[in-house]
């Protein structure tokens, strides 16, 4: 089993690294864009001594004591 | 009076305070190893510059773990004077001692130059050597300085004069210009509501000796200094 978190800048925080992003792509060719954010991705190895509902709950306590700020960043859980 | 300059893996201004603690203010002062948790023997600490923990996942964000981080806690709640330069504000934001938090700059480069600070307040440990108003030079060197935080904080910093330093032109006028990172309302400094705990992004270590073309940053440790000879 394994904990995904996903960690995104909350809306209307600025993101510069996106933008650049943004416009590298579009320097490329890539047309359609609207707008590129950048977040970050954590992947949780389980061992599997902990039940889906706890690694969920012990997943979220992580995101949001450790791997998120949460003044500037949202995060998402999912258990697979 | 001691002093304490805490010493995390990555910290690399932790000698430039050390130097500047012992030769320009000349008071006693220690190096504090992240592990060590006894800060007893000091009445003021020193959050220094760096890359603490390679900035890992976030600056600041994972030194705020370290064990001596529980005994700052504890020595800012008793009153104790907190300084955070650059890294040290980054992890003093990280560690819920200031609000807000502390984004890549605006134009992403690492900016390594030379500011003008506006003094904002006087009414500081870390400022009430200084005159209202004064222009300082001081150096920042930072990829990670653009002070972000919601509207109800920054309406909270300034009911409260807790803005201590803006980024401002050689006038003293906090411009959109002058603004090196993007930092909100120009801000490259802020205390705590109690007013012992200051963060900024700004090294006045850096400037403290002419030769390194700006000594504009002694007012500052000397003000702390000037505190703690009153409490005396």
């Amino acid at each position: 089993m394994k904990a995904k978190v996903y960690v995104t800048l909350k809306q209307g925080v600025l993101d510069p690294q996106g933008k650049a992003i943004q416009h590298s792509v579009e320097l490329l060719g890539y047309g359609g864009i609207a707008d590129v954010r950048q977040g970050k991705y954590f992947e949780i190895a389980l061992d599997g001594t902990l039940a889906e509902t706890e690694a969920r709950e012990a997943a979220n306590r992580m995101a949001r004591e450790v791997l998120s700020n949460p003044i500037i960043e949202d995060y998402r859980v999912e258990i697979e | 009076m001691k002093f304490g300059v805490i010493v995390f893996p990555g910290s690399n201004c932790d000698h430039d305070a050390y130097h500047v603690i012992s030769k320009h203010v000349g008071q006693p002062v220690d190096f504090i190893w992240h592990r060590d948790t006894d800060l007893n023997a000091y009445d003021a600490l020193i959050i220094p510059g760096g890359f603490s923990y390679g900035d890992y996942l976030r600056a600041g964000a994972l030194a705020r773990f370290s064990p001596v981080m529980n005994s700052v806690r504890d020595f800012a709640a008793r009153g104790g004077f907190v300084l955070g330069i650059c890294n040290g504000f980054q992890i003093l934001c990280e560690a819920g001692l200031l609000p807000g938090a502390l984004m890549r700059n605006r134009d992403l480069h690492f900016i390594c130059d030379h500011v003008n600070v506006h003094v904002e307040t006087t009414e500081t440990p870390f400022t009430n050597q200084l005159k209202g108003g004064t222009v300082l030079r001081i150096p920042i060197a930072h990829a990670e300085g653009n002070y972000v935080c919601d509207d109800a904080t920054l309406e909270e910093l300034r009911r409260e004069d807790r803005i201590v330093l803006r980024y401002c032109d050689e006038r003293g006028e906090a411009t959109e210009a002058a603004n090196p990172n993007g930092s909100r309302d120009n801000i490259a400094g802020i205390c705590n509501r109690e007013r012992n705990v200051l963060g900024l992004m700004p090294h006045p270590e850096r400037a403290c000796e002419d030769l390194l073309g700006s000594s504009d940053g002694r007012d500052i440790f000397r003000s702390l200094a000037a505190t703690l000879a009153a409490m005396e």
